[in-house]
Formats: C-alpha cells, sequence, structure tokens
C-alpha cells in the first residue's frame, strides 16, 4: 500500500497503481502478438518438415538449455521476492534482490553467449557457412535454426532491456528518491516474469525435439 | 515482508524447478508423438505458476484479466486461422 499521495490525474494511490500495472499488461499483450507470430511460424515448418526439427535439436545444447531455464526460474523468484520488498518500504532488501535477479540475468546471458559460439563453431548459423549433418535435411535444418537464433535472439535482447531497466531501479532504491517505487518496481516485475514465461515456452520448442516422432 | 507471501513464493519457485527437471526427464522416454504435447503441456502450466502467483494474476483485477485474456484471445485468432488453413491443405 503507497502511503504517498497521487499524482495527477489520479485521485488515490491504489488507483495510480493498478493503471500503472494494466499499462504494463497492455504493452505484454502487444509482445504476445510480437512473439506469438514467431511461434506460429515455428509451428508451421514444424509441421512440414518434423524429421528435420528432430534432426536440429539434436545439435541444441540441452545442458546449457537446461541450466538456463532453471537460472531464469530463480530469478522470477527473486523479482518476485524484491516487488514483496518494495512494498513493504524495505529498498535495501529490494536493492538486494533486484541485484540477484540482474546477476541471474547476466549469468543466462553469458551461457547464451558460450552456446551461440558453439553453435557458429558448429556451422548451425543460417547462411552461406551453413553446415548441416545429415545434409539430406540441410534445408529445414537451416529454417530450424533460423528460428532458433531469430527468437532466442530477441528473448536476449529484451532480458539486456530488462536487466538496464532494473539497475535504473537499484540506483533509484539507493538514492531514496523514486515516488512509488513499489509501483515501479512491481511494474518492471511484470515485464521480467514475461520474459521468463517466453523462455519458458522457446526451452521445450528448440532443446526437447529429440525423442519426438 | 509477509513470511506467509514470501513461502508462498518460494513453494511456487520449487514447483517450477520440479516441473523442468521432469520435463527433461521425459525428453529421455520416448513418448512417441505424445512426447511434444507433454513437453508444451508442462510448459504451459509452469507459466500459468508464474502469471498466477507472480504476476499476481490472483489478486483477480478485472482490467489486468482483460488485458491479458484479450492477448491470449487475438493469439488464438492468428494461430488458429493460419493453422486451419495448413491442416486443410492436400
Amino acid at each position: 500500500m503507497s502511503a504517498e499521495a497521487a499524482e495527477t490525474p489520479f485521485t488515490d494511490p491504489e488507483q495510480q497503481r493498478e493503471a500503472a500495472r494494466i499499462g504494463m499488461w497492455a504493452f505484454l499483450a502487444t509482445e504476445v502478438m510480437f512473439f506469438g507470430a514467431l511461434f506460429l511460424a515455428y509451428f508451421y515448418d514444424r509441421h512440414l518438415y518434423p524429421e528435420g526439427w528432430v534432426a536440429a535439436s539434436k545439435h541444441t545444447d540441452l545442458l546449457l538449455g537446461s541450466l538456463n531455464t532453471g537460472l531464469l526460474l530463480v530469478s522470477s523468484l527473486t523479482m518476485a521476492l524484491s516487488v514483496e520488498a518494495a512494498k513493504a518500504r524495505r529498498p535495501d532488501t529490494a536493492a538486494r534482490t533486484l541485484l540477484a535477479t540482474m546477476g541471474l540475468g547476466v549469468a543466462f546471458l553469458v551461457l547464451k553467449g558460450l552456446e551461440y559460439a558453439e553453435h557458429i563453431r558448429d556451422g548451425l548459423l543460417p547462411g552461406e557457412t551453413f553446415h548441416f549433418d545429415p545434409a539430406a535435411l540441410s534445408r529445414p535444418g537451416e529454417l530450424f535454426y533460423y528460428l532458433y537464433f531469430t527468437m532466442t535472439g530477441l528473448h536476449a535482447l529484451h532480458m539486456i532491456g530488462g536487466i538496464v531497466w532494473l539497475s535504473v531501479l537499484v540506483i533509484a532504491s539507493r538514492r531514496g528518491s523514486a515516488r512509488n517505487f513499489d509501483t515501479h518496481v512491481e511494474v518492471a516485475g511484470l515485464y521480467w516474469h514475461f520474459i521468463d514465461v517466453v523462455w519458458i515456452f522457446l526451452f521445450p520448442m528448440f532443446y526437447l525435439v529429440r525423442g519426438a516422432k | 515482508m509477509n513470511p506467509e507471501r514470501v513461502r508462498t513464493l518460494s513453494l511456487v519457485a520449487a514447483a517450477l524447478l520440479a516441473l523442468l527437471a521432469l520435463t527433461v526427464g521425459l525428453s529421455y522416454v520416448d513418448l512417441g508423438s505424445a512426447g511434444f504435447a507433454v513437453a508444451l503441456a508442462v510448459a504451459a502450466i509452469k507459466a500459468m505458476l508464474v502469471g498466477w502467483f507472480f504476476m499476481e494474476l490472483e489478486e483477480g483485477v478485472p482490467a489486468v484479466w482483460f488485458m491479458a485474456g484479450a492477448a491470449l484471445v487475438w493469439l488464438g485468432l492468428l494461430v488458429s486461422g493460419t493453422l486451419a488453413d495448413l491442416f486443410t491443405r492436400i
């Protein structure tokens, strides 16, 4: 519960908080459309080239992918705890849990970078140098990795944006200058959790096709 | 911080990690054509846990539910329209 006065045009702080959340959800709805089109392309192509999908998924790194999923899930917990701390007017605890969330996010991006390097070394970057075994499934394999790099890359860009956003909140908490700090943290949290949800679906789509027929 | 809430959030995170272990484990089992559907179902359960508890859908703010619902409806239109075309071609 915010103890601060509402800013214009709001009549009370709770109304302001609700408006901020609704605005964030409206943005997330547009993000669903944005990622949704790519998800659709994935399912369309997967339906057309089931064998190519299974062969391509065997080249992904399940260990790194699983570790990264775990990191993101834990980062959602630290993010949620940060929201609770901000609501309880404990900016120091909020800052610590925000830093933990950012650290987990950075660790995710580092592992993702190692994975990209591995794929590029193996010739899995779509384009002139694309190289795929078995060669007969090279075209659908390239399509798979085109979607892989596009979707995980856009996801990573969203994470970089989220980490920058959280760093601004950490600075605000230290200065003690942020008005409606709890609402700011809560809205950033909605964004962070959404990025987590996107990854929750990307993970089985790219890493867990191996056993499928 | 409300200890009850902290406990709930921690339990949700533990459940999410357990579901991750489950879905990775299941990927080593040959479930045939159902394997991918099962993996997506586990992902959907994880997404619902994140949405319900972490994104506070449990608070039941009508306008928030409306936004989330509208996103899913439009996504459904996009996907079902396109796949209806794909699946009915010879």
